[in-house]
Protein backbone atom coordinates (compact mmCIF):
# COMPACT_ATOMS: atom_id res chain seq x y z
CA UNK A 1 0.00 0.00 0.00
CA UNK A 2 1.25 3.03 -0.74
CA UNK A 3 0.61 4.63 2.55
CA UNK A 4 3.23 2.27 3.46
CA UNK A 5 5.44 4.13 0.94
CA UNK A 6 4.57 7.81 1.24
CA UNK A 7 5.46 7.51 4.88
CA UNK A 8 6.07 10.64 7.37
CA UNK A 9 10.04 10.56 6.54
CA UNK A 10 9.93 10.22 2.72
CA UNK A 11 7.87 13.18 2.82
CA UNK A 12 9.62 14.65 5.24
CA UNK A 13 12.93 14.32 2.78
CA UNK A 14 11.14 15.06 -0.19
CA UNK A 15 9.66 18.05 1.41
CA UNK A 16 12.91 19.52 2.96
CA UNK A 17 16.09 17.98 1.25
CA UNK A 18 19.18 17.58 3.14
CA UNK A 19 22.10 18.87 2.00
CA UNK A 20 20.43 20.32 -1.46
CA UNK A 21 22.15 22.68 -3.62
CA UNK A 22 25.47 22.88 -4.90
CA UNK A 23 29.10 22.96 -3.91
CA UNK A 24 31.25 25.75 -5.40
CA UNK A 25 33.99 24.08 -7.02
CA UNK A 26 33.46 20.55 -6.20
CA UNK A 27 36.02 17.69 -6.19
CA UNK A 28 33.38 15.56 -7.49
CA UNK A 29 30.61 16.70 -9.97
CA UNK A 30 28.42 13.84 -11.67
CA UNK A 31 24.70 13.77 -12.48
CA UNK A 32 22.69 10.96 -14.14
CA UNK A 33 18.39 10.53 -14.83
CA UNK A 34 15.92 8.08 -14.81
CA UNK A 35 15.06 7.99 -18.55
CA UNK A 36 11.69 6.00 -18.18
CA UNK A 37 10.56 8.78 -15.43
CA UNK A 38 12.88 11.32 -15.74
CA UNK A 39 13.79 11.90 -12.21
CA UNK A 40 17.76 13.92 -12.73
CA UNK A 41 20.20 13.41 -9.62
CA UNK A 42 23.29 15.28 -9.97
CA UNK A 43 25.83 14.98 -6.45
CA UNK A 44 28.61 17.42 -5.62
CA UNK A 45 31.43 16.26 -3.35
CA UNK A 46 34.23 18.23 -1.72
CA UNK A 47 37.12 15.74 -0.89
CA UNK A 48 40.04 16.06 1.77
CA UNK A 49 42.36 13.42 2.33
CA UNK A 50 39.90 10.74 1.07
CA UNK A 51 37.42 12.35 3.43
CA UNK A 52 33.74 13.62 2.09
CA UNK A 53 34.08 16.76 3.50
CA UNK A 54 30.57 18.16 1.91
CA UNK A 55 27.86 16.45 -0.10
CA UNK A 56 25.55 18.49 -1.68
CA UNK A 57 22.69 16.88 -4.38
CA UNK A 58 20.37 18.71 -6.84
CA UNK A 59 17.66 17.46 -8.87
CA UNK A 60 14.32 16.68 -9.61
CA UNK A 61 11.58 14.14 -9.56
CA UNK A 62 9.25 12.20 -7.83
CA UNK A 63 9.46 11.88 -3.50
CA UNK A 64 11.40 8.53 -3.66
CA UNK A 65 13.90 9.41 -5.75
CA UNK A 66 14.77 13.17 -3.90
CA UNK A 67 14.07 11.41 -0.55
CA UNK A 68 16.26 8.96 -0.99
CA UNK A 69 18.96 11.55 -2.54
CA UNK A 70 18.80 13.56 0.43
CA UNK A 71 19.23 10.36 3.09
CA UNK A 72 21.99 9.14 1.04
CA UNK A 73 23.75 12.19 1.65
CA UNK A 74 23.90 12.66 5.15
CA UNK A 75 24.88 8.45 4.99
CA UNK A 76 28.32 9.14 3.61
CA UNK A 77 28.87 12.65 4.89
CA UNK A 78 31.98 13.01 6.50
CA UNK A 79 32.72 8.99 5.97
CA UNK A 80 35.82 7.95 3.76
CA UNK A 81 35.21 8.21 0.19
CA UNK A 82 35.89 4.53 -0.50
CA UNK A 83 32.62 3.68 2.01
CA UNK A 84 30.56 4.28 -1.33
CA UNK A 85 32.19 1.29 -2.60
CA UNK A 86 30.36 -0.91 -0.05
CA UNK A 87 27.19 0.47 -0.21
CA UNK A 88 24.75 -1.85 -1.73
CA UNK A 89 21.21 -1.57 -2.87
CA UNK A 90 19.88 -2.97 0.36
CA UNK A 91 21.78 -0.43 2.49
CA UNK A 92 19.84 2.17 0.84
CA UNK A 93 16.31 0.70 0.33
CA UNK A 94 16.56 -0.03 4.35
CA UNK A 95 18.11 2.90 5.04
CA UNK A 96 14.80 4.63 3.65
CA UNK A 97 12.47 1.92 4.63
CA UNK A 98 11.33 0.85 1.53
CA UNK A 99 12.21 -2.94 1.24
CA UNK A 100 8.97 -3.78 -0.58
CA UNK A 101 9.14 -1.94 -3.71
CA UNK A 102 8.37 -2.69 -7.41
CA UNK A 103 10.72 -3.05 -9.84
CA UNK A 104 9.66 -0.07 -12.01
CA UNK A 105 9.94 2.16 -8.41
CA UNK A 106 13.18 0.54 -6.95
CA UNK A 107 14.96 2.52 -9.88
CA UNK A 108 13.65 5.97 -8.46
CA UNK A 109 15.24 4.83 -5.07
CA UNK A 110 18.32 3.63 -6.35
CA UNK A 111 19.42 6.60 -8.80
CA UNK A 112 21.35 8.63 -6.09
CA UNK A 113 23.44 5.35 -5.20
CA UNK A 114 24.09 5.51 -8.87
CA UNK A 115 25.19 8.51 -9.25
CA UNK A 116 27.75 8.78 -6.48
CA UNK A 117 29.28 5.17 -7.46
CA UNK A 118 29.53 6.96 -10.78
CA UNK A 119 31.54 10.48 -9.17
CA UNK A 120 33.28 7.99 -6.92
CA UNK A 121 35.12 5.91 -10.00
CA UNK A 122 35.45 8.91 -11.72
CA UNK A 123 37.45 10.42 -9.22
CA UNK A 124 39.36 7.55 -9.17
CA UNK A 125 39.61 7.21 -12.73
CA UNK A 126 40.78 10.97 -13.37
CA UNK A 127 43.31 10.13 -10.39
CA UNK A 128 44.65 7.20 -12.13
CA UNK A 129 43.63 6.70 -15.89
CA UNK A 130 45.44 3.08 -15.48
CA UNK A 131 42.73 1.52 -12.85
CA UNK A 132 39.69 2.25 -15.43
CA UNK A 133 39.26 -1.35 -16.23
CA UNK A 134 39.68 -2.29 -12.14
CA UNK A 135 37.15 0.19 -11.43
CA UNK A 136 34.72 -0.54 -14.33
CA UNK A 137 32.16 -2.82 -12.01
CA UNK A 138 32.42 -0.50 -8.89
CA UNK A 139 29.80 1.48 -10.03
CA UNK A 140 27.34 -1.17 -10.74
CA UNK A 141 24.20 -0.55 -8.74
CA UNK A 142 21.70 -3.17 -10.14
CA UNK B 1 -26.37 6.46 -17.29
CA UNK B 2 -24.69 5.25 -20.51
CA UNK B 3 -26.90 6.42 -22.97
CA UNK B 4 -25.14 5.54 -25.70
CA UNK B 5 -23.16 2.74 -26.07
CA UNK B 6 -23.96 -0.30 -23.70
CA UNK B 7 -21.07 0.17 -21.54
CA UNK B 8 -21.96 -2.98 -19.11
CA UNK B 9 -22.60 -5.23 -22.03
CA UNK B 10 -19.63 -4.25 -23.62
CA UNK B 11 -17.28 -5.06 -20.31
CA UNK B 12 -18.52 -8.52 -20.50
CA UNK B 13 -16.77 -9.49 -23.61
CA UNK B 14 -13.52 -8.15 -21.87
CA UNK B 15 -12.11 -11.01 -19.48
CA UNK B 16 -9.61 -8.67 -18.09
CA UNK B 17 -12.29 -6.61 -16.69
CA UNK B 18 -13.42 -9.36 -14.50
CA UNK B 19 -10.29 -10.01 -12.67
CA UNK B 20 -9.65 -8.82 -9.16
CA UNK B 21 -6.38 -7.12 -8.28
CA UNK B 22 -3.82 -8.21 -5.10
CA UNK B 23 -6.42 -7.11 -2.27
CA UNK B 24 -9.05 -7.60 -3.99
CA UNK B 25 -10.06 -4.18 -5.73
CA UNK B 26 -11.33 -4.65 -9.02
CA UNK B 27 -9.41 -3.05 -12.28
CA UNK B 28 -10.20 0.72 -13.16
CA UNK B 29 -8.06 0.89 -16.93
CA UNK B 30 -7.42 3.93 -17.95
CA UNK B 31 -4.33 3.80 -20.15
CA UNK B 32 -6.20 2.76 -23.12
CA UNK B 33 -3.45 5.42 -25.14
CA UNK B 34 -0.98 3.25 -24.30
CA UNK B 35 -2.90 -0.16 -25.04
CA UNK B 36 -6.37 -1.58 -25.26
CA UNK B 37 -7.97 -4.31 -23.87
CA UNK B 38 -8.77 -7.34 -26.12
CA UNK B 39 -12.28 -8.72 -26.34
CA UNK B 40 -13.07 -12.80 -26.27
CA UNK B 41 -13.49 -12.81 -29.95
CA UNK B 42 -10.03 -11.12 -30.67
CA UNK B 43 -8.23 -13.79 -28.02
CA UNK B 44 -10.11 -16.48 -29.66
CA UNK B 45 -9.53 -15.52 -33.47
CA UNK B 46 -5.80 -15.95 -32.07
CA UNK B 47 -5.99 -19.12 -30.62
CA UNK B 48 -8.24 -20.97 -33.53
CA UNK B 49 -5.48 -19.85 -36.17
CA UNK B 50 -2.95 -21.79 -33.65
CA UNK B 51 -4.99 -24.20 -33.18
CA UNK B 52 -6.99 -25.63 -36.11
CA UNK B 53 -4.96 -24.01 -39.39
CA UNK B 54 -1.39 -22.55 -38.40
CA UNK B 55 0.33 -22.94 -41.49
CA UNK B 56 2.81 -20.36 -43.59
CA UNK B 57 1.03 -17.85 -46.07
CA UNK B 58 1.00 -16.99 -49.56
CA UNK B 59 3.19 -20.20 -51.45
CA UNK B 60 2.03 -23.10 -49.83
CA UNK B 61 -0.50 -25.07 -51.71
CA UNK B 62 -2.40 -27.37 -49.35
CA UNK B 63 -5.54 -26.64 -47.29
CA UNK B 64 -4.58 -25.01 -44.13
CA UNK B 65 -2.37 -22.90 -45.69
CA UNK B 66 -4.63 -21.52 -47.73
CA UNK B 67 -7.40 -21.33 -45.05
CA UNK B 68 -4.08 -18.96 -43.78
CA UNK B 69 -4.04 -16.72 -46.15
CA UNK B 70 -7.48 -16.21 -46.72
CA UNK B 71 -8.00 -15.05 -43.20
CA UNK B 72 -5.12 -12.94 -43.35
CA UNK B 73 -5.49 -11.51 -46.77
CA UNK B 74 -9.65 -10.85 -45.67
CA UNK B 75 -7.78 -8.76 -42.77
CA UNK B 76 -6.22 -6.51 -45.01
CA UNK B 77 -9.56 -5.90 -47.23
CA UNK B 78 -10.99 -5.43 -43.76
CA UNK B 79 -8.50 -2.32 -43.06
CA UNK B 80 -9.18 -1.09 -46.51
CA UNK B 81 -12.53 -0.34 -46.00
CA UNK B 82 -12.17 0.56 -42.53
CA UNK B 83 -9.82 3.64 -43.53
CA UNK B 84 -11.47 3.79 -47.02
CA UNK B 85 -8.59 3.18 -49.06
CA UNK B 86 -9.07 2.80 -52.49
CA UNK B 87 -6.89 -0.43 -53.50
CA UNK B 88 -5.79 -2.97 -50.49
CA UNK B 89 -2.34 -3.24 -52.09
CA UNK B 90 -2.62 0.59 -49.99
CA UNK B 91 -2.13 -1.20 -46.89
CA UNK B 92 0.92 -2.77 -45.45
CA UNK B 93 1.12 -4.89 -42.47
CA UNK B 94 4.20 -4.23 -40.01
CA UNK B 95 4.64 -4.37 -36.40
CA UNK B 96 3.17 -1.04 -34.96
CA UNK B 97 3.32 2.57 -35.40
CA UNK B 98 7.15 3.10 -35.33
CA UNK B 99 8.12 0.86 -37.88
CA UNK B 100 5.32 1.90 -40.25
CA UNK B 101 7.03 5.53 -39.86
CA UNK B 102 10.14 4.20 -39.79
CA UNK B 103 9.21 2.37 -43.05
CA UNK B 104 8.25 5.75 -44.73
CA UNK B 105 11.21 7.63 -43.34
CA UNK B 106 14.23 4.93 -44.91
CA UNK B 107 11.91 4.39 -48.01
CA UNK B 108 10.44 7.44 -49.12
CA UNK B 109 12.51 9.60 -47.37
CA UNK B 110 16.15 8.15 -48.16
CA UNK B 111 15.12 8.34 -51.87
CA UNK B 112 13.41 11.95 -51.73
CA UNK B 113 15.04 14.28 -49.27
CA UNK B 114 17.99 16.17 -50.42
CA UNK B 115 19.99 18.58 -48.80
CA UNK B 116 18.84 21.28 -47.58
CA UNK B 117 15.77 20.11 -47.92
CA UNK B 118 12.93 20.48 -44.71
CA UNK B 119 10.79 18.38 -43.27
CA UNK B 120 7.87 19.89 -40.83
CA UNK B 121 7.01 18.11 -37.58
CA UNK B 122 4.45 19.74 -34.27
CA UNK B 123 6.41 20.21 -30.79
CA UNK B 124 3.73 17.45 -29.77
CA UNK B 125 5.26 14.62 -31.71
CA UNK B 126 5.68 10.99 -30.23
CA UNK B 127 9.37 10.37 -30.24
CA UNK B 128 8.40 7.55 -33.09
CA UNK B 129 7.51 10.73 -35.38
CA UNK B 130 10.63 12.31 -34.44
CA UNK B 131 13.78 10.04 -34.53
CA UNK B 132 13.10 8.78 -38.07
CA UNK B 133 13.00 12.33 -39.46
CA UNK B 134 15.48 13.71 -37.05
CA UNK B 135 17.91 10.91 -38.22
CA UNK B 136 17.04 11.39 -42.05
CA UNK B 137 17.99 15.05 -42.17
CA UNK B 138 21.14 13.88 -40.58
CA UNK B 139 22.46 11.62 -42.79
CA UNK B 140 20.88 13.91 -45.97
CA UNK B 141 21.58 17.82 -44.39
CA UNK B 142 18.10 18.23 -44.01
CA UNK B 143 16.38 20.00 -41.59
CA UNK B 144 13.40 18.91 -39.00
CA UNK B 145 11.04 22.26 -38.73
CA UNK B 146 8.14 22.39 -35.67
CA UNK B 147 4.53 23.86 -35.59
CA UNK B 148 4.37 25.51 -32.35
CA UNK B 149 1.80 24.19 -29.80
CA UNK B 150 -0.01 27.09 -27.85
CA UNK B 151 -0.97 27.42 -24.19
CA UNK B 152 -3.89 25.48 -24.74
CA UNK B 153 -3.10 22.42 -27.02
CA UNK B 154 -3.66 23.84 -30.21
CA UNK B 155 -1.69 25.03 -33.54
CA UNK B 156 -1.85 27.87 -35.85
CA UNK B 157 -2.73 27.06 -39.36
CA UNK B 158 -1.33 30.38 -40.29
CA UNK B 159 2.25 29.09 -38.36
CA UNK B 160 2.11 26.29 -41.39
CA UNK B 161 1.36 28.36 -44.19
CA UNK B 162 4.18 30.83 -43.26
CA UNK B 163 6.35 28.20 -43.00
CA UNK B 164 5.64 26.65 -46.42
CA UNK B 165 4.89 29.73 -48.38
CA UNK B 166 7.96 31.91 -48.12
CA UNK B 167 9.58 32.69 -51.45
CA UNK B 168 12.64 30.31 -50.85
CA UNK B 169 10.34 27.73 -50.14
CA UNK B 170 9.78 24.70 -52.46
CA UNK B 171 12.75 23.51 -50.08
CA UNK B 172 9.56 21.72 -47.56
CA UNK B 173 9.65 18.18 -48.70
CA UNK B 174 7.53 16.69 -46.23
CA UNK B 175 4.53 16.90 -43.37
CA UNK B 176 4.07 14.30 -40.97
CA UNK B 177 2.27 14.86 -37.94
CA UNK B 178 -0.36 12.58 -35.33
CA UNK B 179 -3.93 13.33 -35.97
CA UNK B 180 -4.13 13.13 -31.76
CA UNK B 181 -1.88 14.45 -29.54
CA UNK B 182 -0.89 11.35 -27.03
CA UNK B 183 -0.23 14.04 -23.81
CA UNK B 184 -2.74 17.15 -24.99
CA UNK B 185 -5.79 15.35 -26.49
CA UNK B 186 -6.09 17.60 -29.30
CA UNK B 187 -7.61 16.36 -32.27
CA UNK B 188 -5.63 18.40 -35.03
CA UNK B 189 -7.36 19.83 -38.49
CA UNK B 190 -5.62 17.31 -40.27
CA UNK B 191 -7.92 17.73 -43.63
CA UNK B 192 -7.31 21.52 -43.84
CA UNK B 193 -3.57 21.05 -43.18
CA UNK B 194 -3.59 18.49 -45.98
CA UNK B 195 -5.82 20.80 -48.36
CA UNK B 196 -2.79 23.08 -47.49
CA UNK B 197 0.47 21.27 -48.10
CA UNK B 198 -1.47 19.48 -51.43
CA UNK B 199 -1.32 23.36 -52.56
CA UNK B 200 2.59 22.82 -52.72
CA UNK B 201 2.88 19.50 -53.22
CA UNK B 202 3.68 18.52 -50.21
CA UNK B 203 3.03 14.68 -49.32
CA UNK B 204 1.43 14.55 -45.71
CA UNK B 205 1.53 12.11 -43.10
CA UNK B 206 -0.66 11.14 -40.57
CA UNK B 207 0.29 9.30 -37.16
CA UNK B 208 -2.83 7.62 -36.73
CA UNK B 209 -1.51 5.68 -33.79
CA UNK B 210 -4.16 8.34 -31.28
CA UNK B 211 -6.96 9.20 -33.46
CA UNK B 212 -7.84 5.78 -36.04
CA UNK B 213 -8.95 4.06 -33.13
CA UNK B 214 -11.09 6.68 -31.65
CA UNK B 215 -12.84 8.12 -34.80
CA UNK B 216 -13.84 7.41 -38.09
CA UNK B 217 -10.68 7.33 -40.52
CA UNK B 218 -11.75 8.45 -44.37
CA UNK B 219 -8.12 8.69 -45.65
CA UNK B 220 -9.69 9.91 -49.24
CA UNK B 221 -11.54 12.09 -47.50
CA UNK B 222 -9.09 13.31 -45.44
CA UNK B 223 -6.64 13.13 -48.23
CA UNK B 224 -3.51 12.17 -46.60
CA UNK B 225 -0.75 10.28 -48.60
CA UNK B 226 0.71 8.04 -45.81
CA UNK B 227 -1.46 6.56 -42.86
CA UNK B 228 0.51 4.97 -39.60
CA UNK B 229 -1.28 3.10 -36.94
CA UNK B 230 -1.33 0.58 -34.67
CA UNK B 231 -3.50 -3.14 -34.07
CA UNK B 232 -2.90 -2.84 -30.22
CA UNK B 233 -4.53 0.22 -29.46
CA UNK B 234 -7.73 -0.41 -30.98
CA UNK B 235 -8.94 -3.73 -29.33
CA UNK B 236 -6.59 -6.02 -31.35
CA UNK B 237 -3.10 -7.75 -30.59
CA UNK B 238 0.18 -6.40 -29.77
CA UNK B 239 3.03 -6.60 -32.79
CA UNK B 240 0.61 -5.26 -35.71
CA UNK B 241 0.54 -1.92 -37.20
CA UNK B 242 -0.75 -0.92 -40.44
CA UNK B 243 0.93 1.51 -43.09
CA UNK B 244 -1.55 3.08 -45.64
CA UNK B 245 0.56 4.80 -48.47
CA UNK B 246 -1.85 6.21 -51.64
CA UNK B 247 -0.98 3.96 -54.69
CA UNK B 248 0.93 6.33 -57.02
CA UNK B 249 3.39 7.18 -53.93
CA UNK B 250 3.59 3.13 -53.11
CA UNK B 251 4.62 2.74 -56.72
CA UNK B 252 8.09 4.39 -56.52
CA UNK B 253 8.58 3.26 -53.28
CA UNK B 254 11.81 1.28 -52.94
CA UNK B 255 11.43 -2.12 -50.68
CA UNK B 256 12.43 -2.02 -47.11
CA UNK B 257 13.22 -5.36 -45.13
CA UNK B 258 14.90 -7.26 -47.62
CA UNK B 259 14.41 -11.07 -48.27
CA UNK B 260 11.64 -13.49 -48.19
CA UNK B 261 7.91 -13.32 -49.28
CA UNK B 262 8.86 -9.84 -50.48
CA UNK B 263 10.59 -11.29 -53.95
CA UNK B 264 9.48 -12.61 -57.48
CA UNK B 265 12.46 -13.64 -58.62
CA UNK B 266 16.02 -13.85 -56.67
CA UNK B 267 19.34 -14.52 -58.98
CA UNK B 268 23.33 -14.82 -58.41
CA UNK B 269 23.65 -11.18 -59.38
CA UNK B 270 20.06 -9.31 -58.95
CA UNK B 271 16.60 -9.71 -57.60
CA UNK B 272 12.97 -8.39 -59.00
CA UNK B 273 10.85 -7.77 -56.24
CA UNK B 274 7.25 -9.18 -55.66
CA UNK B 275 4.27 -6.96 -56.80
CA UNK B 276 2.53 -4.53 -54.55
CA UNK B 277 2.06 -4.57 -51.35
CA UNK B 278 4.18 -7.38 -50.80
CA UNK B 279 7.66 -6.61 -51.49
CA UNK B 280 6.99 -4.32 -48.36
CA UNK B 281 5.90 -7.61 -46.03
CA UNK B 282 9.63 -8.98 -45.84
CA UNK B 283 9.85 -12.03 -44.06
CA UNK B 284 7.10 -14.13 -42.63
CA UNK B 285 4.58 -11.65 -40.56
CA UNK B 286 2.89 -11.70 -37.78
CA UNK B 287 0.13 -13.81 -39.45
CA UNK B 288 -1.70 -14.73 -35.84
CA UNK B 289 -1.85 -11.66 -34.85
CA UNK B 290 -3.19 -9.90 -38.29
CA UNK B 291 -5.87 -12.95 -38.08
CA UNK B 292 -7.02 -11.28 -34.09
CA UNK B 293 -6.85 -7.78 -35.55
CA UNK B 294 -9.62 -8.77 -37.73
CA UNK B 295 -11.72 -9.75 -35.37
CA UNK B 296 -10.85 -6.24 -33.21
CA UNK B 297 -12.03 -4.56 -36.46
CA UNK B 298 -15.44 -6.29 -36.89
CA UNK B 299 -15.51 -6.09 -32.76
CA UNK B 300 -15.23 -2.18 -33.75
CA UNK B 301 -17.80 -2.16 -36.73
CA UNK B 302 -20.37 -3.76 -35.35
CA UNK B 303 -19.96 -1.08 -32.73
CA UNK B 304 -19.84 1.90 -34.90
CA UNK B 305 -16.95 4.18 -35.09
CA UNK B 306 -19.49 6.97 -34.49
CA UNK B 307 -20.85 5.70 -31.36
CA UNK B 308 -17.73 4.93 -30.05
CA UNK B 309 -16.62 8.96 -30.60
CA UNK B 310 -19.64 9.90 -28.94
CA UNK B 311 -18.95 7.70 -25.85
CA UNK B 312 -15.90 9.04 -25.19
CA UNK B 313 -17.12 12.54 -26.20
CA UNK B 314 -19.54 11.89 -22.87
CA UNK B 315 -16.80 10.31 -21.16
CA UNK B 316 -14.02 12.68 -21.68
CA UNK B 317 -16.47 16.22 -20.85
CA UNK B 318 -17.19 13.99 -17.24
CA UNK B 319 -13.51 13.42 -17.09
CA UNK B 320 -12.45 17.27 -17.49
CA UNK B 321 -15.40 18.41 -15.60
CA UNK B 322 -14.73 16.74 -12.45
CA UNK B 323 -10.80 16.99 -12.90
CA UNK B 324 -10.87 20.85 -13.30
CA UNK B 325 -12.47 20.70 -9.72
CA UNK B 326 -9.93 19.34 -7.98
CA UNK B 327 -7.95 21.70 -6.05
CA UNK B 328 -4.31 22.63 -7.03
CA UNK B 329 -4.35 20.11 -10.48
CA UNK B 330 -2.85 21.82 -13.58
CA UNK B 331 -4.58 19.88 -16.51
CA UNK B 332 -3.12 20.23 -20.45
CA UNK B 333 -4.82 20.77 -23.34
CA UNK B 334 -8.18 21.94 -25.06
CA UNK B 335 -10.81 22.80 -22.56
CA UNK B 336 -13.10 21.71 -24.84
CA UNK B 337 -13.85 18.01 -24.62
CA UNK B 338 -15.09 18.51 -28.29
CA UNK B 339 -11.54 19.38 -29.67
CA UNK B 340 -10.07 16.31 -27.87
CA UNK B 341 -9.70 12.47 -27.69
CA UNK B 342 -10.70 10.54 -24.96
CA UNK B 343 -7.55 11.50 -22.57
CA UNK B 344 -6.69 14.13 -20.05
CA UNK B 345 -3.29 14.80 -19.26
CA UNK B 346 -2.86 16.54 -15.71
CA UNK B 347 -0.01 17.21 -12.98
CA UNK B 348 -0.92 18.18 -9.25
CA UNK B 349 0.83 20.64 -7.70
CA UNK B 350 4.06 19.35 -5.42
CA UNK B 351 2.74 15.61 -6.35
CA UNK B 352 5.33 13.76 -9.36
CA UNK B 353 3.54 11.58 -11.28
CA UNK B 354 5.16 8.89 -10.39
CA UNK B 355 4.02 9.10 -6.95
CA UNK B 356 0.53 9.92 -8.27
CA UNK B 357 0.61 6.88 -10.24
CA UNK B 358 1.56 4.68 -7.40
CA UNK B 359 -0.89 6.01 -5.28
CA UNK B 360 -3.46 5.43 -7.88
CA UNK B 361 -2.61 1.69 -8.52
CA UNK B 362 -3.89 1.19 -4.28
CA UNK B 363 -7.33 1.86 -5.54
CA UNK B 364 -6.75 -0.25 -8.91
CA UNK B 365 -6.75 2.36 -11.07
CA UNK B 366 -4.19 2.25 -13.85
CA UNK B 367 -2.79 5.23 -15.16
CA UNK B 368 0.56 6.23 -17.30
CA UNK B 369 2.92 8.52 -15.13
CA UNK B 370 6.19 10.59 -17.36
CA UNK B 371 6.75 11.72 -20.61
CA UNK B 372 4.51 10.14 -22.99
CA UNK B 373 7.23 9.59 -25.47
CA UNK B 374 6.88 13.68 -26.00
CA UNK B 375 10.10 15.02 -24.76
CA UNK B 376 9.88 17.52 -26.88
CA UNK B 377 6.82 18.56 -25.97
CA UNK B 378 7.48 18.00 -22.08
CA UNK B 379 10.25 21.01 -22.97
CA UNK B 380 7.30 23.17 -23.77
CA UNK B 381 5.05 22.63 -21.31
CA UNK B 382 8.16 22.95 -19.27
CA UNK B 383 7.59 19.71 -17.31
CA UNK B 384 9.56 16.97 -17.06
CA UNK B 385 6.38 14.52 -16.75
CA UNK B 386 2.99 14.56 -16.59
CA UNK B 387 -0.34 11.71 -15.54
CA UNK B 388 -2.69 10.69 -18.18
CA UNK B 389 -5.77 8.74 -17.81
CA UNK B 390 -6.88 7.94 -21.38
CA UNK B 391 -10.55 6.56 -22.30
CA UNK B 392 -12.12 3.34 -24.15
CA UNK B 393 -15.72 2.11 -24.97
CA UNK B 394 -15.51 -0.12 -22.01
CA UNK B 395 -15.09 2.57 -19.87
CA UNK B 396 -17.72 4.28 -17.00
CA UNK B 397 -18.61 7.20 -15.45
CA UNK B 398 -18.63 5.72 -12.11
CA UNK B 399 -14.48 4.27 -12.99
CA UNK B 400 -14.15 8.02 -13.35
CA UNK B 401 -15.35 8.70 -9.63
CA UNK B 402 -13.11 6.77 -8.68
CA UNK B 403 -10.15 7.96 -10.47
CA UNK B 404 -11.18 11.43 -8.69
CA UNK B 405 -11.57 9.59 -5.32
CA UNK B 406 -7.65 8.53 -5.61
CA UNK B 407 -6.64 11.81 -6.62
CA UNK B 408 -8.13 13.55 -3.85
CA UNK B 409 -6.62 10.51 -1.32
CA UNK B 410 -3.13 11.57 -3.29
CA UNK B 411 -3.86 14.96 -2.56
CA UNK B 412 -4.35 14.43 1.33
CA UNK B 413 -0.87 11.99 1.52
CA UNK B 414 0.93 14.90 0.24
CA UNK B 415 -0.75 17.30 1.89
CA UNK B 416 -1.68 19.51 -1.10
Amino acid sequence: MSEDIYREMILDHYRNPRNKGKIEKPDIRINDSNPLCGDEISIDLKVENEIIKDIKFDGRGCAISQASASMLTEMVSNKPLTTIKDISKDDVLENIGLTNLGPARIKCALLSLKVLKLGMVKYYVDKNPSSAEEMKDQSKVF
Amino acid sequence: MQALLDVYKIRQDFPILTRTLNDGKRLVYLDNAATTQKPKEVIDSISRYYSEYNSNIHRAVYQIAEEATEEYENTREKIRKFINARYPEEIIFTRNTTESINLVAYSWGYSNIKRGNKIILTEYEHHSNIVPWQTLCHNKGAKVKYLEVDDDGYINLEDLQDLISKRDDGKTKMISLSEMSNVLGTIFPATEIIKMAHEKDIPVLLDGAQSVPHMKTDVQQTGCDFLAFSAHKMLGPTGVGVLYVRKEILEQMKPFILGGDMIKEVHKENTIFNDLPYRFEGGTPNIADVIGFSAAIDYLNRIGMDNVREHELEMTSYLLERIQGLKSIQVYGPKNAKDRGGLVSFNMDGIHPHDCATILNDFGVAIRSGHHCAQVLMEKLNIVASSRASLYIYNTKEEIDILIDALNHARRIFNT
